[in-house]
This record gives C-alpha cells, structure tokens and sequence, in this order.
C-alpha cells in the first residue's frame, strides 16, 4: 500500500481504480488454470513413462540388447533395431544438420529480402508440417527407384533428412534472427566479411538455438516409422550390417550404407501387432529403450548447448 | 586540388590553417526507400582533428555518418547516390572495397556493442583478421597499446580474459575505442558515442577524443551542442535531410549565418 501512495499529496483522495479484488481474482484464476493446463501434459507424460517402464523394464537385460528378434518372445532382442536407429540417425544427422544450417545461414543472413525468399521462407515452414508419410513415398520414388539407393539405411537417412530439414531450417533462422544487429554492426565497423561476421559472431550466437532446432529434428527424426516402412524397412532382420572397420586397408568401409535395416520403432511396432503378452512386453521395452535413446541424444545436446551459452559472455 | 582546401579551425580562429580534406561529400542523397532522408549534402571534413554533426533527431546526421564507411549497405532499402571521396577516391564507386574501407574507418556506435568474448579478444580481433599480427605477442602488444590508448588498460589489465559484457558501459565503450583503434584506422565514425554514458564517463570520452584527434580524423554525431562545442574544430548543422551551414565551431556557436542554426543553437526547437 505504501509504495502506491507515493507522490499523492497528503490529504488530497486518491482516485479509485478498478475494483482492486477483481483483478486480484482473475490473477488467482490463472495462476490455477495456467497450473492445470502444465498439469494435464505432465500428467499424461508421466502415466506413459510409468506404464511403458511397468511393463517393458522387467524384458530389460543385456540379452535383450544383444539378442537378434525371434519368433520366441522371451529370446526376442532389439540387437539390429537399435544398431540400425543409430546408423540411420548418423546418415540423417550427418546429411540434414549442415544442409539445414547452411541453408537457415543463407536464406537470413545473405539471400536478398523479395518476393522469392518469402515464398521460399513459407514454403520452408509448411515443409515442416507435412505428414512423414509424403516423405516415405517421395523416397520410394525418387530415391528407392529413381536413384536405385535400395531399401538401405543410405536411403532411410536420406529420408529422414529430407523430413527434419525444414525443422532445422526454420529453427536455425530464428535463432539467427534473434542476434542483434548491433553485434553485426560491430564486426562489419572493423572491416570483417560477410562470411567472417557470420561465422566469428553471428553464428556461435546462434549455435544455442541451432542445437534446439537440431535435437527437435533428430528426435523426431528418431521416433518415425511410417517413412521408414514406405521406403521397405525390414521388419524381422537376424543380421547386423557390415561392420564399419575391417582388418584390410583401409580399415574403413561405407558398405554398411547399402544395408538392409529396421529400426527401433518399427521393431516396436511389429511386437505390438502380434498377439500374446509377451511380445507386448517386448515392445514396451523396445519403447523404453527409444525413449531413453531420445532422452540421451537430448542430454548430450542440451549439455552442448549449456556450454555454448556459458562461453558466450553477453 | 584537395589538399589546398583551407579549414579554419576554432583554435586559431583569426588564421587559415592548411589541413587537406580527408573526406569530401559532394551532392550526397539518401533514400530510405521512397523517403529521402538525405538531401545534396556537400561537405568536406578536415584531415585529424574533431569534426561534429549535430542536429534535431531524424535529421540525417547519423545516416550521413554511416555514410562514410558504407554501413548503409547493411540496410536493404537504402540507396546512396553522389560521391564521397575519401583521399582522392570515390568510395561509392562500385570498384571500391568495401571490407577494405572499413578496416581504414574505424566506428563507434551509440550504444557500446563489444563482443560476446573476453576484454582481450575484443581488442584482437579486428587485428587478427585483417592479419596485422604475425606472432602472439605481437597481437598482445597490439591488445595492449589499443588499451592504454584508450586509457582503459589500468583498469582492465587484472582481468583481460573476462567478458567484455562484464565492464561498465563507460568502459565498454571505451572497449569499443579500442578495438576500433587497433585495427589502425585513419577516421574514426563515433555515434553519439556518450548518451548511453554519465558525465564522468563522458568526460573521459571527450578526454579521450582530443588525444586521438591528434592522429586520427574523427567525426562524432552528438545529440548534445555542449559537448560539440567542447570537443570538435568544426561543426556542421543537419535539419531535415538537409545539411544547413557548416564552419568554425566558434563560429556556428557564435555567430551562426542560417536563421535554422540560430534557432536550434539558442534552443527554440529540437
């Protein structure tokens, strides 16, 4: 009360405002609602992960890790599904993350504002929104059978590179937008190019919003089935792909690109259509298992970009 | 032709002093799109010494502040027309370059905008790009020299690894200075370079500029007309987009011949 009452003269009433208890209780009433609404996701969240670990932790064990799947449901393992969500997320992060980046770079920092960047600029954004499946068939088309890339994990990435491009341009894009120009300004006052200011200052900037747009487009990245089923996913696979080492020179192979492959959620998804108990056991785990994957490859982001923040020093 | 131009300076008002034209504008207009913002502004800025742009807000000082180093470029609507020469060359001839340029003009800006990184990496980096330092204690000599030149060494010299978002924003504006000076420009462009600042760390600014004035060309944009008249030789008024006298500064102060000038100069408008 005091603090409102400063500089009103003494003696002088004070003009009444609004009824002060109103707008004291629409502010209560949303505290609540705002809680509630937090709540429901929250909620509905936690219900997934308990009910997913209730069923699925018990099937957890290295066996389970390292066993290829089987037709008996208590030998059955996730061995090639989650070896093949890793090779697949690794072609997909390797084509997709400096494709976007670069492309997010060019569209906001040197494209030249007109009527092209801008429906390029919408286009990009409703790229993001368009159902996986559309990606699936445009793989089988053009890369399956227009490439010959086969059903391979080389393709997989491909396609789900294609599918996160559009996330991590537009993230990129804004985390670039929300440099200040003055920082740009800065560097170009003291005869940098344009590519140095990009590079030197706006970009590590932006790398914490970057890694945001990377770890929500790798994750989704993770979690997709249904391109991966169009383009002709196995989904019973007993063998792992080539190994990347060898014991000849040059050590190194890239066969394993053109292998056949599954990955977790599509392993997942073949446990759940079959009938019995036990093989829903599996899937659940095989869920855990993406989950904790997601979760992982998130942690390790998240840890980045806390490190990137802290080396900032605004 | 340039070079016998005669600026007389307030210091030694009653004698022409020979100083060459470091910068000339001739016929200089700016559009903002449809907007003109600049209107045929024809000047010239002495070599070495302070010259002052002043002028109500909105009246094209600042745009023709930036006009000299090309920052206007960064404005995707903006078009220059009409020559700036700096030495003998039209710097908005399409042969010039533009990265070249600034690395020989220096700027500070209206609100200090040190970089992201450490007091050190502040000063090294206009150096280290255009390759001014070939070994690491040349660059830490650069580091240090631009420091104390800015008269910031002594009190930063414990912490040169902290952030330069750490300092005060006197003192990071005089980080500012110095990472401008380090890259060894011949102009300094300064934008209202103390309305962020309390009058102490003006002060040292305005200390500052009088030191540098001996080396360097600087040009300041400045809201304020005391701080014109305590640090500029010469002062040109902006009204509107239109540059309406420029001279002495004792003489635009003083006995000013625009009727604009002498309203804004005894405080009738802006």
């Amino acid at each position: 009360m005091t603090a409102i009452d400063i500089g009103v003269p003494r003696g002088v009433p004070r003009k009444r405002h609004a009824p002060t208890a109103r707008r004291h209780r629409r502010e209560r009433i949303f505290k609540v609602v705002g809680l509630l609404a937090t709540l429901v996701g929250l909620v509905a969240l936690g219900a997934l992960l308990f009910d997913l670990a209730y069923s699925g932790l018990p099937r957890l064990s290295w066996d389970f890790f390292l066993n290829f799947p089987s037709r008996r449901a208590n030998i059955a393992g996730i061995l090639s599904a989650w070896v093949g969500s890793l090779l697949v997320i690794l072609v997909t992060g390797a084509i997709g993350i400096p494709l976007g980046v670069a492309a997010g770079i060019y569209l906001e920092e040197y494209a030249r504002k007109n009527l092209l960047t801008n429906i390029i600029e919408i286009n990009v954004s409703n790229l993001a929104g368009v159902p996986s499946i559309i990606y699936g068939l445009l793989a089988l088309g053009l890369f399956v059978y227009g490439f010959g890339t086969g059903r391979s994990i080389f393709t997989a990435g491909l396609t789900l590179a294609l599918l996160i491009l559009p996330i991590i341009i537009v993230a990129t894009r804004e985390a670039i937008r929300a440099v200040p120009d003055s920082l740009r300004e800065a560097a170009l006052g003291l005869g940098a190019t344009k590519w140095q200011v990009t590079r030197d200052h706006v970009l590590p900037a932006a790398m914490p919003g970057v890694l945001t747009g990377v770890i929500i487009g790798v994750s989704r990245a993770l979690g997709e089935t249904a391109p991966l089923i169009t383009i002709g996913a196995l989904t019973f696979i007993a063998f792992l792909p080539t190994p990347p080492i060898t014991s000849e020179p040059p050590f190194i192979s890239f066969q394993w690109l053109w292998d056949g492959f599954t990955v977790l959620p599509i392993q997942a998804f073949n446990w759940v259509s079959r009938p019995g108990d036990d093989f829903h056991a599996n899937a659940a785990a095989a869920g855990l298992v993406l989950v904790l994957l997601t979760l992982g490859l998130n942690g390790i982001a998240i840890y980045l970009r806390y490190r990137l923040r802290k080396k900032l020093q605004w | 032709m340039d070079a016998q131009v005669k600026f007389s300076l307030r210091d030694a008002p009653h004698e022409m002093i020979e100083r060459a034209v470091k910068v000339r504008a001739e016929n200089v207009n700016v559009f903002y799109g449809a907007k003109q913002a600049l209107k045929d502004v024809n000047v010239g800025i002495p070599e070495r010494g302070v010259m002052a742009f002043i002028g109500p807000s909105g009246c094209g000082k600042t745009t023709f502040l930036r006009c000299i180093n090309r920052m206007n470029d960064t404005i995707a609507i903006a078009k220059v027309t009409g020559r700036i020469v700096i030495d003998g060359e039209n710097i908005n001839d399409r042969k010039v370059d533009v990265v070249e340029l600034r690395s020989r003009i220096g700027m500070v800006f209206q609100k200090p905008n040190p970089f992201p990184k450490s007091i050190f990496e502040n000063v090294a980096y206009g150096p280290r790009i255009h390759g001014l330092a070939t070994s690491k204690s040349a660059l830490e000599e650069i580091v240090v020299s631009s420091l104390k030149r800015a008269g910031l060494f002594d009190e930063v010299k414990e912490r040169l690894h902290d952030a330069g978002t750490g300092l005060s924003g006197g003192q990071q504006q005089r980080l500012c200075i110095a990472r401008a000076i380090a890259v060894e420009p011949e102009i300094i462009l300064m934008d209202e370079p103390c309305s962020a600042l309390d009058p102490i760390a003006t002060a040292r600014i305005e200390e500052l500029m009088e030191e540098l004035a001996k080396i360097y060309t600087i040009v300041i944009v400045t809201h304020s007309m005391q701080q014109a008249a305590r640090v500029s030789q010469r002062t040109a008024f902006f009204h509107l987009g239109n540059l309406v006298e420029d001279g002495p500064t004792d003489v635009i102060f003083n006995n000013p011949k625009d009727k604009r000038t002498q309203d804004y100069i005894t405080g009738r408008f802006g």
